[in-house]
């Protein structure tokens, strides 16, 4: 016992000079963020914002010294679409290139598809996009909106405003799904109906016999979960059929600025509720806009996505100065005490401790006759309180598992 | 009653207009001359942004579409001319070809062009019937499908041209020894099939999102009809796209969209079974 003891000191010995070295060389070492985003295929409309939120972000942080004075290195590789490319990556980021951080994905797919990867290393992975929520896992932290704070205040002010009777038109895939299944969760209490509900392959752009489902069932209001650009066809198509029935979705306008694509009145009475968009007025949001613009004065639309991804980037900078380190689990030490926030241009946010998820200041939005965007309601801040609410707590376990209202965490 | 007869209607006439259109071009590049045009949803690209950008210039939107035709028949001449010619008899090679070409165009289109293309108004207004609301624009695509179905019959079977055409694509030796321009036969084809990819993509912008990979929504339908109506795209084209039309129509209704997709391509796979030159070779195969 002694003896062990004893050659577990003397091998110690050494080994405390390199730590020391690396210590020293560390402070002048520069920070690796990994980020994937698409900039090519399908998805390039939202990537390329997001590409440019984590761009900007940077500059501006290196230029004011860094984080904990040292300057970021961004590497950003293109998965185009594909999570097979995400998979491959995401390996190369965290195991050659041992990545401080990776920031990215754009589909609940492709999220699911390296999240595992993540897990068996000791890398932090920012998810930047509003998303069906439910991720309860240590290694994750999600700064994008989900649905207590999307859906639990947009379907409530839709049952009221236009009615009860509601129509699903869905994207065939995870997100489409979760997100139909939250829709009939809140509508539940509210004395809500799914009269409809449809789900659409990805890539299928013709809409004629959904919009006479639609116009068979008579709903009072639409609940659009429909993806991608050959989704998005829906539109046009039901604008020029005249299925003057009003629309709520949580990705439509912040996200896809469709009100930007499509002449008017093509997205006229469509409702969403957002953290960020870019009709958003405040002093700071104004300020925002303009440093963006100043660096990409031809970007079509900045949307809730690369605004995301830039604040992504400063809540990683407060993280890593509280905790005086880049370690995740010193980094957690700081989400733990509950208020680990940044004045971002929304307005303050906090990282939840026990989901990882950030509370957004959210605002209810609707688009005119002329493709104009008001804003119609200020909810006010909105924490992301479900999956504590449902026994997700990640400073006592780490499940690693994505929760759904019909997939709760096993009572205790 | 009547309503839902006509909406039943209205739904197999939208379904047959995008078959048709999406493989007009495609069946004399591929069902007739052979090349297996990977590219062809970027020549249906090509007639989307060309008829966008003529349109938001201030040309009225038919003159704007008929320049999206016009141009992508065009480029397709001089791709035909410069790269496909001399892969005629090399039909892995020119595959291979195509698809480069269709990664340039879209690549190229988004580096160029950005990530999105600012969209058209939708022409005409809708009309109701019973419940039903309808876009009568929609209307105007199946009428087209008819024209392009008419126009492509004319030109290869009564024009002489289209004898000239038909007997280069049989045998080229042959024809050229009778005095027939066998390149300029082969540009004008090709050029024909890639101007109707234009058309379609003309007819389509009014009504989609435009990105720049939005022409392989339209590629898997176009291969479908034409591999299921058979080498004599002028007899089968047009029955494939009706039996497809209807069972996807049909599917589309009673099942939803998902299930209508999955229908279409387990018809494909069981038409092809039974009838593997498809349904020209079938039709053929009765009448003689």
């Amino acid at each position: 016992m002694k003896r062990r003891t004893l050659l577990a000191g003397a091998a110690a010995l050494p080994l405390f000079n390199i730590v020391d070295s690396e210590r020293v060389r560390a402070d002048t070492k520069t920070i690796k963020i990994g980020l994937l985003e698409d900039i090519s295929g399908d998805l390039a409309v939202f990537g390329i914002p997001k590409l440019h939120g984590s761009q900007l972000a940077v500059e501006e942080i290196n230029g004011k010294g860094g984080i904990l004075g040292r300057q970021i290195e961004l590497m950003h590789l293109d998965p185009q679409g594909d999570n097979a490319r995400y998979q491959e990556f995401a390996r190369r980021m965290l195991q050659k290139e041992k990545v401080d951080l990776l920031i990215g994905g754009i589909t609940s797919a492709s999220r699911e598809a390296i999240r595992p990867i993540v897990d068996r290393t000791n890398t932090l992975y920012i998810y930047t996009n509003q998303y069906e929520g439910g991720v309860c896992d240590a290694s994750m932290i999600s700064d994008g909106a989900v649905p207590e704070q999307q859906l639990s205040t947009l379907i409530p002010w839709m049952v009221e405003k236009f009615g009860k009777r509601v129509y699903t038109v869905a994207a065939d895939y995870n997100f489409g799904h979760l997100s139909a299944e939250w829709g009939r969760t809140l509508l539940k209490p509210l004395g809500g109906q799914v009269v409809g509900e449809e789900f659409i392959p990805l890539g299928v752009s013709q809409f004629a016999q959904t919009i006479q489902n639609i116009q068979k069932a008579k709903p009072d209001w639409l609940y659009m979960l429909n993806v991608g650009a050959a989704q998005n066809s829906f539109f046009p198509q039901a604008s020029a059929a005249h299925l003057d029935i009003p629309m709520g979705s949580p990705i439509k306008i912040m996200l896809g600025f469709e009100h930007k694509q499509f002449p008017a009145p093509v997205m006229a009475n469509m409702y969403a509720a957002a953290n960020w968009f870019e009709e958003l007025d405040t002093p700071a949001a104004e300020d925002f806009k303009k440093r963006w613009r100043a660096k990409f004065p031809k970007e079509t639309y900045i949307n809730d996505m690369g605004y995301n991804a830039y604040v992504a980037l400063y809540m990683y900078k407060m993280l890593a100065e509280r905790a005086q380190s880049l370690n995740k689990d010193d980094i957690r030490k700081v989400i733990a005490k509950g208020d680990a926030g940044i004045d971002a241009p929304e307005g303050h946010i906090v990282i939840d401790p026990k989901s990882q998820h950030t509370s957004h200041h959210m605002r209810l939005l609707s688009v005119d006759k002329e493709n104009k965007v008001h804003i119609v309601k200020d909810f006010g801040v909105i924490q992301p309180y479900w999956l504590g609410q449902v026994g997700c707590d990640l400073t006592k376990s780490n499940p690693k598992e994505q929760y759904t209202p019909d997939h709760l965490p096993p009572k205790r | 009653m009547f309503a839902d007869l006509f909406s039943d209607f209205y739904q197999f006439a939208d379904v047959f207009a995008f078959l048709i259109l999406s493989a007009a071009g495609l069946a004399i590049i591929f069902g007739m001359m052979g090349v297996i045009n990977l590219a062809h949803g970027e020549f249906i690209m090509c007639g989307v942004y060309v008829t966008s950008a003529v349109y938001h210039a201030g040309l009225p939107l038919p003159l704007a579409q008929a320049c999206g035709a016009i141009v992508a028949g065009l480029i397709g001449m001089l791709l035909e001319v410069t790269i496909i010619r001399p892969l005629y008899s090399r039909p892995l090679d020119s595959l291979l070809v195509t698809w480069g070409i269709s990664l340039v165009a879209t690549q190229g289109t988004l580096i160029a062009l950005g990530s999105t293309f600012p969209g058209i108004d939708t022409p005409g207004h809708s009309f109701s019937v019973g419940e039903y609301s309808f876009s009568s624009y929609r209307m105007v695509l199946f009428a087209a499908s008819l024209c392009v179905l008419g126009f492509v019959y004319v030109l290869f079977m009564r024009t002489r041209f289209g004898v000239h055409a038909r007997a280069t694509m049989q045998n080229p030796g042959m024809a050229q020894a009778l005095g027939v321009r066998k390149g300029f036969i082969y540009a004008l084809s090709f050029g024909i099939g890639t101007g109707l990819a234009g058309l379609c993509g003309a007819l389509y912008a009014p009504t989609m999102n435009l990105i720049p990979t939005m022409g392989a929504s339209f590629l898997v339908e176009a291969f479908v009809t034409v591999v299921v109506g058979g080498a004599n795209v002028l007899l089968g084209t047009g029955p494939a796209a009706i039996a497809l039309g209807a069972i996807r129509a049909g599917l589309n209704a009673w099942y939803g969209q998902v299930v209508g997709e999955i229908g279409l391509l387990i018809a494909v796979v069981l038409i092809i079974r039974v009838l593997p030159d498809g349904f020209s070779g079938w039709l053929t195969r009765r009448t003689s």
